[in-house]
């Protein structure tokens, strides 16, 4: 069973890079955005994976929690400076 | 059996002082206590240690939290219908997963498609909602953002909703179900 | 019980699959938000339930409480995550962008 977890862990690894090239390559800085929280949200899931790789489970929820609080905020706080207008422009031409 | 002492010394407020006072304590005690419950049980589940010190230091804690902020979480006017209010909320859920599964596999099935360019049409539309209280308008704000295809943009206080939608079916369906489901759910 | 949790942790996979590849392959970032916000939601719904399940299989009290615990981070998830989509979409609709309309024009965005 730990072999499952490890090939689920790798996996979500494989599809983060899909969404990172979305944060890399997006043309607005929203889209930027969701790749990071989309980023962050797998995350969330990896982190508990290695938890029960490593069994320590009890110790990485709470790092998991932890992380999808910031997740949270950042994704807030990057909203809340964004909206008027301040860097807001199409950089595909 | 503190909410129907509340609701006996709620007609004689005004007559005599002492009573008054008593009933304005008997408001903040409520809240109180259903605060201090909530966070005493999050604590027992984050904490996981069932000795002397941790325990005590979570009712220090937590009595802290309470008394500062007891009037925030829960507030005084609705108490009356709130176990009801809690047993809707239960019931919904499963409703509301159910829904959520649902447009999932749709929005899959978008994803998947070759030709999702000429498939999906997205628009802004806007309706009017009968829902009154705010509590209701951000359940059903947030129950539209949580079923796919469907993004609350904004809304108003008196209940109007902006909806960004992706195709014409998640569209058509919109203040339908949900919302009846919803003003049964807050007692409208 | 190892069967239903690995059931439901391939089916989770398979939606955060299906958000990645939405997020890459839809048009503009109005309906990227779409696959983004809530695709992502439900496969950390499954991939977690299938981790509780498999985390409590022993069915002693310590694995219980790391399972409610697990539990109370997707509760957290379910409550902010149309928050935070709604906080991009609102920063987007004041910054004065339009949504992706016609078919017809491919060059706009």
């Amino acid at each position: 069973m730990e072999t499952f977890f490890l090939y689920a862990a790798i996996y979500l690894c494989l599809i983060m890079l899909l969404s990172l090239y979305r944060a890399v390559f997006g043309p607005t800085v929203l889209d930027r955005m969701i790749g990071v929280n989309a980023i962050g949200s797998k995350t969330t899931a990896l982190l508990i994976m290695i938890g029960i790789i490593y069994q320590r489970v009890e110790m990485f929820v709470d790092i998991a929690l932890a992380y999808a609080c910031l997740n949270f905020i950042a994704v807030l706080a990057a909203s809340r400076f964004f909206q008027k207008r301040k860097g807001l422009y199409d950089e595909s031409h | 059996m503190s909410v129907d002492n509340l609701s006996s010394t709620d007609t004689s407020f005004g007559k005599a002082k002492p009573s008054a006072v008593q009933s304005r304590r008997a408001k903040k005690i409520v809240p109180f206590c259903l605060t201090f419950i909530i966070c005493f049980a999050t604590w027992f589940v984050l904490s996981g240690r069932f000795d002397f010190f941790h325990i005590a230091l979570g009712i220090i804690a937590c009595t802290i939290v309470a008394s500062l902020s007891g009037s925030i979480l829960i507030s005084r006017r609705g108490l009356e219908n709130l176990p009801g209010q809690w047993l809707g909320f239960i019931l919904y859920i499963p409703w509301l997963l159910y829904q959520v599964l649902l447009a999932n596999i749709h929005v899959m099935y978008l994803v998947f498609h070759p030709r999702m360019i000429e498939l999906i049409d997205p628009r802004i539309i806007s309706f009017k909602s009968k829902l009154k209280k705010p509590m209701s308008l951000f359940i059903f704000a947030n129950s539209i953002t949580l079923t796919p295809g469907t993004i609350t943009v904004f809304v108003s206080i008196t209940g109007e909703y902006t909806v960004h939608v992706i195709d014409e079916k998640s569209g058509n369906s919109l203040p339908g179900e949900m919302e009846e489901r919803v003003a049964r759910l807050m007692g409208e | 019980m190892t069967l239903v949790a690995a059931i439901f942790i391939v089916l989770g996979l398979f939606f955060f699959t299906g958000g990645s590849i939405g997020i890459l392959r839809f048009p503009d970032f109005f309906s990227r938000l779409h696959p983004a916000g809530k695709l992502d939601s439900m496969g950390l719904l499954m991939t977690l339930a299938g981790m509780a399940l498999y985390t409590a299989r022993d069915l002693s009290l310590p694995a219980i409480l790391t399972a409610l615990k697990i539990l109370l981070i997707v509760v957290f998830v379910f409550i902010t995550s149309p928050t935070a989509t709604h906080a991009i979409l609102d920063a987007g609709v004041r910054a004065g962008l339009g949504p992706w309309t016609a078919p017809k024009k491919k060059g706009t965005r």
